[in-house]
């Protein structure tokens, strides 16, 4: 039948993106620096970097404690190259488990308090391996509409069903628990901290009535963790409900200042998701630096209370001053470590982003689809480190650039 | 509940987000003819919900195209 053989014109399986490829490049045709192409030539410190040559102070790093030059911390990675080499070359459940990893899920279950800790190599994989394992055929999910990409695709790739409700509607989400039939297993997925607009989930009310329906409870607390709650053990330990979370997720990439992701929880039958969990099994375990400087670094956060007073101090200062000077912000009050800068359009806030950079500072340019509502944000996020006189100077800088580009 | 009941009410539910002002048939699609997007699509399904006492997954919602579809889905789930 060879002789049937007829040509197809290949279609561009690339096509789907020429809107995105289009406005991009009408972005950059106005001449703005490209907000995404950003490189770090030299790192001085967790609050300051050299960008294109010019000194920057670090406003969008999530590096809430300031962990990355830490002595300890940088000494135990060193030591632990030479001791244990650079990598592992395999899975957890394989050749890729070495003292350093025990260290690190050690570290994190005497930080949480909990039963037992599972590392995974990014809060991305964590979210993923948990959420998609977890709640199988027929088993339903109940999720916050702005939840983190990381936690729809965990659903996305598991079989339960996916019920959304809009953002922290703690009514809209009871009726949904309501109505989901009688014996159906059923997680409830919140977030402590929602990281575009740095507001905390009223997690102690949510978890009350997700308990009363029989659900089991998923908190993702990668803002919060080491910050929020009298031990940094996130909003849920502040909220005093951190006993009712079957389940913590969080993240090495942030407060802790490497990367990483794990699991906290005391359930009896833990344990076995080491060995059913597929992006926790199939893919190769940490590095032995990475796994030593977060141990030490989690270690050090449960002594934090000095910074994460100094990190409060700093949140409500920034806040404080740049609503004052007429800026629109996405929460009335300081609720986190994120400080969201709402800008009127894409354009715009990118013109207002490149303007901060020719000042000397470095802000998250945000926008859809990772931010609710269509809106373009400058995410500020503080750090233990910023000393009150960098705070006043990123005051000054907001308020030119502002000026400059008539936001304010 | 028969189908047009369950039409007619939906046909209601529908009109605060029809700011097209585009006729509605069986055939009209939420995404291409409505032009919605995912927040306003969770409003409608939560009003949908509401009105009917169900729970319209997400896994439903990707088989939930046309207008049509949406009727024969609530009728489906109201059993």
């Amino acid at each position: 039948m060879t002789d049937t053989l007829t040509t197809e014109t290949t279609t561009d399986l690339f096509s789907k993106f020429d809107p995105l490829i289009q406005q991009r490049q009408a972005l950059l045709d106005t001449g703005v620096t490209d907000p995404f192409g950003l490189v770090m030539e030299k790192v001085l410190s967790p609050t300051t970097a050299i960008c294109s040559g010019r000194e920057t102070i670090l406003l969008g790093t999530y590096n809430y404690m300031g962990m990355t030059f830490d002595p300890d911390v940088i000494a135990a990675g060193k030591q632990a190259l030479d001791e244990f080499g650079s990598g592992t070359t395999g899975s957890r459940v394989l050749n890729g488990t070495y003292a350093g990893h025990r260290a690190v899920e050690d570290a994190l279950k005497d930080f949480y308090g909990m039963d037992h800790a599972m590392v995974f190599s990014t809060g991305y994989q964590a979210n993923l391996g948990i959420i998609s394992t977890m709640a199988g055929k027929g088993d339903y999910i109940v999720l916050d509409i702005d939840s983190h990409a990381s936690i729809w695709d965990g659903c996305k790739m598991g079989d339960a069903e996916v019920v959304p409700f809009k953002h922290n509607d703690i009514e809209a989400m009871e009726k949904r628990l309501k109505r989901i039939p009688a014996g159906a297993g059923k997680l409830v997925i919140l977030e402590g901290v929602y990281s575009m607009l740095g507001d905390i989930a009223p997690l102690k009310e949510m978890i009350a009535i997700a308990k009363a329906h029989g659900a089991m409870v998923l908190v993702d607390e990668a803002h919060s963790m080491g910050f929020i709650g009298p031990n940094g053990r996130g909003v849920a330990e502040d909220q005093g409900v951190l006993d009712q979370v079957d389940f913590v997720i969080g993240t090495f990439s942030k407060s802790v200042g490497t990367v990483g992701g794990f699991c906290v929880s005391n359930h009896p039958k833990f344990e076995i998701l080491r060995l059913v969990c597929r992006p926790y099994v199939f893919t190769a375990s940490l590095p032995p630096s990475v796994v030593h400087t977060a141990a030490t670094s989690i270690r050090k956060l449960m002594h934090g209370e000095a910074k994460r007073a100094h990190l409060w101090e700093n949140s409500r200062t920034l806040h404080g001053a740049l609503k004052a000077k007429g800026f629109q912000l996405g929460t009335e009050t300081p609720q986190s470590a994120i400080i969201s800068v709402i800008m009127p359009d894409l354009q715009r806030g990118a013109a207002m982003w490149e303007a901060l950079l020719h000042e000397g500072l470095y802000v998250n340019l945000a926008r859809p689809p990772a931010t609710p509502a269509g809106m373009t944000l400058l995410r500020c996020s503080l750090c233990a480190e910023h000393s009150a006189e960098q705070v006043q100077t990123i005051i000054g800088m907001f308020e030119r650039a502002g000026k400059a580009m008539g936001i304010i | 509940m028969d189908r047009a009941t369950i039409a007619a009410r939906i046909a209601e539910l529908i009109e605060p987000f029809n700011k097209k002002g585009i006729a509605i048939t069986d055939d009209v699609t939420f995404a291409g003819d409505l032009e919605w997007d995912s927040l306003t699509v969770m409003d409608f399904v939560a009003a949908i919900e509401d009105e009917f006492d169900i729970i319209i997954s997400m896994n439903q919602q990707a088989e939930i195209e046309t207008y049509g579809q949406l009727i024969d889905a609530v009728e489906k789930l109201q059993g």
